[in-house]
C-alpha cells in the first residue's frame, strides 16, 4: 500500500445506534482503491451494519462517509454507485436472470446496445450464459449467487459490497466461490468489501482484515500480520483454525508460572496474572513422555495429512494440538509436549498483547 | 368425463390411505355440498325464473322447467288458449273456453269451433309446453313490446365505465397507500393503519349524507364521477394489500436501490409484480362492489336516465302499480354475466403469481 494511492472510502468516528442500543461505537477507517478488504467478527458484532452504512442502506448517528473524498452521508443509496451482493442474494423473482442483470442499468438509461453488452460480458465472466432466460427459483443456490454478483459486476460500481455472500452455500461450493471471488478481485480490480463471520474466508481472501467486536475495530492489518501479531487475546482467538490455547498464569517479573505446571522465563517484566497463548501447530509431541509436561490425549482426529489431539494437562486445562503427521494414538494416553518460548503470545489483565522482546 | 368422476370422487390421505371412504370424506363432501348448494340455489333459481313466461313468474309457478299454456288460433275466433278436457270415459280432447269459467263451462273442440257444448270446470286442465321465454330477454334488449325505456347499451356502458375506471383507480391508490404503510419506517406509521382500518367499523349507510355534501360541493354530483370517486379508496383494499406488500423481502428494495432504482421504479417495477395476486383479489372484489352498487349510484345518479348504471336500469321494471319481475329476473341474469367473466379470467392470477414469488 504506498503512501499516494487515495482512499477510495474513508469513515469518520462513525456511530450508529438503533434505538437507545449503541450499535457501531466510533469506527474509523480508511479503505484505499483497489483493495479487498474483509469485515470479520461474531454475530452482532456490527460489521454487517457498518457494510450497510456504506452502502447508504442505514443513516449514521454521527461521523462522516467519505467516498473518493466526497462525503455522502446524505446521498442515498440509489446514488452511491456501488452495488451489493447480499446474504439471501434477493434476486428479484419474476424477472428472468438477462432482466436481473439488466435491472439496474436500465434505471441509469443506458442504451439497449451497451446494456446488451455489459450483461453477455458479465454473463460470460461467470459462466451463466446458459442461465439468461431462466427465473431465479428454477436455479441452485450456487447458480443464484453467481447471478447475484454478475448483478453487482454489471454496474461496474466504485466498490463491491459482500454481505456474507457464502453463508447459503454447502462446505463445498463455498471453496469453489471462495477462489471465484478472489479470481474476480484479481481480474476486475475494483475496490471490494466482504463481511463474514468465517474467519478462513477472511485469511483465503483479504487483503486487509478488519476484526470487529461489539460496534468496536479490534484490529486492522493484513492476514498474516493478524495471525502472528494478534492486540489482543479476542483477535487472537478469533484468527486461526482450531483456535489458540490460552494457558492461564501469573508472571512476577520474567517467570512465568503457569496453572498446568510449567515455569518459564520469558522475555518480559510484569507482576501480574497473565494468559499464554499459543497456537496449535506450535506445540511439539513426543509419544514417550518427554517435554515440558505430560498431557492425557481425551480425543483425536486424524485427518490423513495432520493429527488434531485434544488433550488436558493435570490440572484439567485443555490443550489442542496440531501436527503435521500422523502419529499411532489412543484416548488416554500420556504424552509429552514441548511449548516453544518463541511461538508465546502474552496478554495481560487488560487482554492486550505484551510485547515480548526477541 | 372419467376425469371428473375421478376429480369428484378423490379422498384423504396418501396413496395408500385414499382407497377407503371414510368419515372424515364424508364429511368434507358434504360440507363442500352444502356450500355449492347454498351459494348455486338462488343463482340457479334466477336463471330458472328468468326463462319461464311471465304468467307462469306472476303465478308463483314453482315446476323446475318453464312451462307455458299452449295457444292456438281459433278458425273464426282468434288466439285463445287451449286445454285438456277429459271426460267420464278418460279420454282427453283438446277444447277452448268458449266463454267464461263457470261451474259448467261453454267449451268446444279445435276440431269444430262452432260447436260449443257445456263440460264441468274441474274436468279442464290446461294444455301445456315447455317453452323458453326468450321475449324476457329479448324485449328489453331490442326494446320490443313497449320496453323502450330500458336503455340497455347505456347502462351496460355506464356500468363498465364505472366498474373498470373505480377498480384501476383503486387498485393504484391502495397499493401506494400499502407500499407506504408496510415498506416504510415513518412516525405513526402503525397508527395511520389502524386508523385506516378503523373506518370499515363505520357503515357506509352512516357517512351517506356527509358524503353527499362533499359529492355536492365538489361538483361530480349528477356525474359517473361521483360514483367512482369516493368508493376509489376502501380500507379493505389497503390492509389486503399491506399485509401482503408485508412478506415481500425488504432485501428485493434494498437490492433494488443499490441498482439505482428510484423509489417510484421499486414501486413499479418491484413492488407491483410481486403483488399480482393480492392485486387480482383486491380487482375481483373492486370489480363485484362496483358492479353490484346500488345505493349510492341511485343517490347520486337517479335524476339522469342517461347515466344511470344496469342496476339502476333494473329499477325501470317496477313501476307503481305492477313489477316486470319477468324482465327483472332476465336483466339480473344479463348482469351477472360480464362479472362471472372478470373472475374466471382473474382467478388464474391468483394462483400464477402465488407461483412466482417466493425467495430463495
Amino acid at each position: 500500500m504506498s503512501e499516494d494511492q487515495r482512499p477510495a472510502l474513508e469513515l469518520r468516528d462513525i456511530r450508529k445506534s438503533f434505538g437507545p442500543v449503541d450499535v457501531i461505537h466510533g469506527v474509523d477507517l480508511d479503505i484505499l482503491e483497489g483493495e479487498f478488504v474483509v469485515f470479520v467478527g461474531p454475530s452482532g458484532c456490527g460489521k454487517s451494519t457498518l457494510l450497510r452504512l456504506i452502502a447508504g442502506l442505514e443513516d449514521p448517528t454521527s461521523g462522516d462517509i467519505l467516498l473518493q473524498g466526497k462525503r455522502v452521508n446524505t446521498v442515498p443509496a440509489s446514488e452511491r454507485g456501488l452495488s451489493m451482493v447480499f446474504q439471501s442474494y434477493a434476486l428479484y423473482p419474476h424477472m428472468s436472470v438477462r432482466q436481473n442483470l439488466s435491472f439496474g442499468l436500465e434505471n441509469f438509461r443506458m442504451p439497449r446496445e451497451e446494456i446488451a453488452r455489459r450483461v453477455d460480458d458479465a454473463a460470460a465472466l461467470l459462466q451463466i450464459d446458459a442461465l439468461m432466460e431462466r427465473r431465479p427459483g428454477q436455479l441452485s443456490g450456487g447458480q443464484r449467487q453467481r447471478v447475484a454478483i454478475g448483478r453487482a459486476i454489471v454496474r461496474e460500481p466504485l466498490i463491491f459490497l459482500f454481505d456474507e455472500p457464502l453463508s447459503n452455500l454447502d462446505a463445498e461450493l463455498r471453496l469453489q466461490m471462495r477462489v471465484e471471488i478472489s479470481n474476480l478481485h484479481a481480474e476486475l480490480g475494483n475496490t471490494m468489501i466482504y463481511v463474514t463471520h468465517d474467519q478462513i474466508e477472511a485469511m483465503t481472501m483479504a487483503d486487509r482484515i478488519v476484526v470487529l467486536r461489539g460496534g468496536n475495530i479490534e484490529q486492522v492489518g493484513r492476514p498474516l500480520d493478524l495471525y502472528n501479531n494478534p492486540v489482543n487475546k479476542f483477535v487472537a482467538g478469533f484468527i486461526g483454525a482450531p483456535q489458540m490455547n490460552f494457558l492461564s498464569g501469573r508472571l512476577d517479573g520474567s517467570t512465568l508460572s503457569l496453572a498446568c505446571g510449567v515455569d518459564r522465563e520469558v522475555p518480559v517484566m510484569s507482576h501480574e496474572a497473565v494468559t499464554l497463548g499459543i497456537r496449535p501447530e506450535a506445540i511439539g509431541v513426543s509419544l514417550d513422555g518427554s517435554g515440558d509436561a505430560i498431557v492425557s490425549v481425551r480425543n483425536f482426529e486424524q485427518l490423513g495429512s495432520i493429527t488434531y489431539i485434544y488433550a488436558a494437562f493435570p490440572n484439567g486445562d485443555p490443550i489442542t494440538v496440531q501436527l503435521p503427521e500422523q502419529v499411532p494414538l489412543v484416548r488416554g494416553q500420556e504424552i509429552g509436549v514441548t511449548l516453544p518460548t518463541a511461538a508465546f503470545h502474552i496478554f495481560g489483565e487488560d487482554e492486550r498483547a505484551m510485547e515480548l522482546q526477541s | 368425463m372419467n376425469k371428473v368422476v375421478a376429480f369428484l370422487g378423490r379422498t384423504a390421505g396418501n396413496r395408500e390411505t385414499a382407497e377407503r371412504f371414510g368419515i372424515a370424506d364424508f364429511l368434507a363432501y358434504t360440507y363442500l355440498v352444502f356450500g355449492v348448494l347454498v351459494i348455486l340455489v338462488p343463482v340457479l333459481w334466477t336463471f330458472f325464473s328468468s326463462i319461464k313466461p311471465e304468467r307462469a313468474v306472476d303465478s308463483f309457478d314453482t315446476r323446475l322447467l318453464p312451462m307455458s299454456q299452449i295457444e292456438a288460433q281459433i278458425e273464426g275466433v282468434g288466439p285463445k288458449t287451449v286445454w285438456l278436457m277429459t271426460d267420464e270415459g278418460g279420454t282427453v280432447t283438446e277444447v277452448y273456453k268458449a266463454g267464461p269459467t263457470r261451474k259448467m263451462t261453454d267449451v268446444a273442440t279445435l276440431e269444430a269451433p262452432a260447436d260449443v257444448f257445456q263440460t264441468p270446470r274441474t274436468s279442464l286442465a290446461p294444455a301445456e309446453e315447455v317453452r323458453i321465454a326468450t321475449e324476457n330477454y329479448l324485449d328489453p334488449l331490442l326494446k320490443r313490446n313497449g320496453q323502450e325505456n330500458f336503455n340497455f347499451g347505456t347502462y351496460l356502458f355506464n356500468s363498465v365505465f364505472v366498474t373498470v375506471v373505480a377498480t384501476l383507480i383503486t387498485l393504484l391508490i391502495n397499493a401506494m397507500a400499502a407500499f407506504a404503510l408496510s415498506k416504510y419506517r415513518f412516525r405513526g406509521r402503525l397508527t395511520f393503519t389502524i386508523l385506516i382500518v378503523a373506518t370499515l367499523l363505520i357503515p357506509s349507510s352512516i357517512i351517506l349524507v356527509s358524503l353527499f355534501f362533499v359529492v355536492w360541493s365538489f361538483g361530480i354530483f349528477g356525474s359517473l364521477w361521483g360514483v367512482i370517486i369516493p368508493a376509489a379508496a376502501t380500507p379493505t383494499g389497503v390492509f389486503l394489500l399491506r399485509q401482503y406488500m408485508l412478506t415481500i423481502p425488504d432485501e428485493l428494495l434494498e437490492a433494488a436501490r443499490m441498482d439505482a432504482a428510484s423509489e417510484w421504479r421499486i414501486f413499479w417495477r418491484i413492488i407491483i409484480p410481486l403483488s399480482l395476486p393480492a392485486l387480482s383479489v383486491l380487482a375481483i372484489l373492486s370489480v363485484i362492489w362496483r358492479w353490484n352498487d346500488f345505493l349510492w349510484p341511485l343517490i347520486v345518479l337517479i335524476s339522469d336516465p342517461s347515466k344511470h348504471t344496469l342496476q339502476l336500469g333494473l329499477t325501470a321494471f317496477s313501476g307503481e302499480f305492477d313489477v316486470d319481475f319477468h324482465y327483472i329476473l332476465a336483466m339480473t341474469v344479463v348482469s351477472l354475466i360480464p362479472i362471472t367473466l372478470v373472475f374466471v379470467w382473474l382467478q388464474r392470477f391468483i394462483t400464477t403469481g402465488i407461483a412466482t414469488t417466493g425467495m430463495k
